[in-house]
């Protein structure tokens, strides 16, 4: 198949890691990218938390330079993603913004394509099945917990993410792989990203929490699909704390022995290095 | 005239704030109710009291992580989070004081980076809001090591056509 791709500023920089190991699933798995033309940052939590307005047009602007291609468009990131839905939900309920936005924009928004999270695209379009079936590599040894945190399934009406309060997929798509997925009661609970640097402290408080429920449920690494738990759940946990955390297009791309595999796991701020060494995985 | 919770209530465009029969579940259910000065029902309580000053003046609109588990549990699918989002921006513009003032600095310095590239670039971003926040000190000893692993570009990324950036910031601009 073939989608439009929004990478989104963080998997052009701290999240690069996520946006390779896309890349290579991709192509592993025949999806065919095309980088939306010109792309501009969605806004995120800092559009949204002080002019509404101006969150529904950052990511209009994207929208409707994916349009031009007409083919579903695929959000990686997890916040864009979010920003994405909320943009397309408000537009097709609320007129008066949509021609307010469009004014802004000085373009119309046709709202005809779907956006779509890459966990939602394996799944659904590949198959578990037919990904198995290219396993090479099985993560033997590996006992991660699936976390999706907040901006994939909230708010469900708008995400329209499947079982919001205890998603599946990614537990699903990892077992796939030979992984021993642990199953625990936080993944669908806040990492505390939107205050990772202005209020840390609270942020550690509550990625610890994340990280002593893992440990309870006999995990030995973190898989996520966002750039900002990432990011907060290598940082901010307690030294103790901490443990190896995966994007799922990584493990993906190891099990299926993707030449490039092993590039991305370098440049992690929590070494996953040593874990998967010890599993002889890599 | 128009009381505080017509006020709201137009702006969040939704299930208005007297549906709430505060059964304190987005409360028990908020990752950061423990921190902030009144919990979220405690709040859609002020506005119904037209508590304006105390509410807009309040921690908890800084403290919201807008992680929406409050709008997704509610039983009458009132937008706790968008009301957030709604007070946020009242407060802003009338110049109130942020009570959590970094969080705002924090907004503010990433929406620059977009105004000025039409994409972030986390090192420039990182920069104007320490200078903004004077927070000179947290995270220096985690740069380092991000430059060296590459995840620290030095040249900001930027989006070609900027006119449509600059438009959308002055279009949508509240005051």
């Amino acid at each position: 198949m073939k989608v439009s791709y929004y990478p989104g500023c963080s998997l052009h920089a701290m999240g690069k890691e996520y946006d390779l190991s896309m890349k290579a699933v991709s192509r592993a798995l025949d999806i065919e990218l095309k980088e939306i033309e010109d792309w501009s940052c969605c806004g995120a939590s800092a559009a949204h938390n002080t002019n509404f307005d101006l969150s529904i047009a950052l990511p209009a602007r994207n929208l409707i330079a994916a349009e031009k291609d007409a083919m579903d468009v695929m959000v990686p990131c997890a916040a864009c993603f979010n920003r994405f839905k909320m943009a397309e939900h408000h537009l097709k309920a609320d007129k008066d913004l949509k021609a307010r936005i469009e004014g802004a924009l000085g373009a119309k928004y046709q709202g005809g394509i779907a956006i779509r999270n890459p966990i939602d695209v394996i799944y659904n379009e590949i198959g578990i099945d037919a990904l198995a079936a290219k396993v090479v590599k099985p993560m033997t040894g590996l006992k991660p917990v699936s976390y999706y945190g907040c901006l994939l399934l909230r708010p469900p009406n708008v995400c329209q993410f499947e079982n919001y309060e205890n998603p599946f997929m990614l537990d699903k798509m990892m077992g796939a792989l030979g992984a021993d997925v642990k199953n625990w009661s936080y993944k669908t609970d806040c990492c505390g990203g939107s205050l990772s640097v202005s209020k840390t402290a609270i942020v550690v408080e509550m990625c610890d929490k994340l990280m002593a429920g893992a440990k309870e449920a006999g995990a030995n690494c973190v898989v996520t699909a966002c750039p900002m738990c990432m990011a907060n759940l290598e940082m901010r946990p307690s030294p103790n704390m901490k443990m190896p955390v995966f994007y799922f297009t990584e493990l993906i791309s190891l099990a299926l022995g993707l030449p490039d595999a092993k590039d991305t796991l370098k440049s992690h701020l929590t070494d996953p290095q040593p874990l998967l060494n010890q599993l002889r995985l890599i | 005239m128009e009381t505080f919770l017509e006020e709201v209530n137009k702006k969040i465009h939704g299930v208005p704030l007297q549906a709430c029969y505060h059964c304190r579940k987005c409360s028990a259910g908020c990752p950061v109710a423990s921190h902030m000065e009144y919990n979220p029902n405690k709040i859609i309580k002020m506005i119904q009291n037209g508590q304006k000053d105390k509410v807009l003046s309040s921690s908890t609109i800084w403290l919201c992580l807008s992680c929406e588990t409050c709008i997704t549990r509610c039983p009458n699918e009132v937008d706790i989070a968008r009301m957030m989002d709604v007070l946020r921006q009242m407060a802003i513009e009338e110049g109130r004081a942020a009570k959590e003032a970094n969080v705002l600095k924090f907004h503010e310095a990433f929406l620059s980076s977009i105004k000025f590239g039409g994409r972030v670039h986390e090192m420039l971003m990182t920069v104007h809001y320490k200078l903004k926040s004077g927070d000179f000190f947290s995270d220096v000893d985690i740069a380092p090591s991000m430059f060296l692993k590459g995840k620290l570009a030095l040249l900001p990324p930027r989006t070609k056509d900027m006119k449509s950036i600059k438009n959308i910031f002055e279009k949508t601009k509240t005051k």
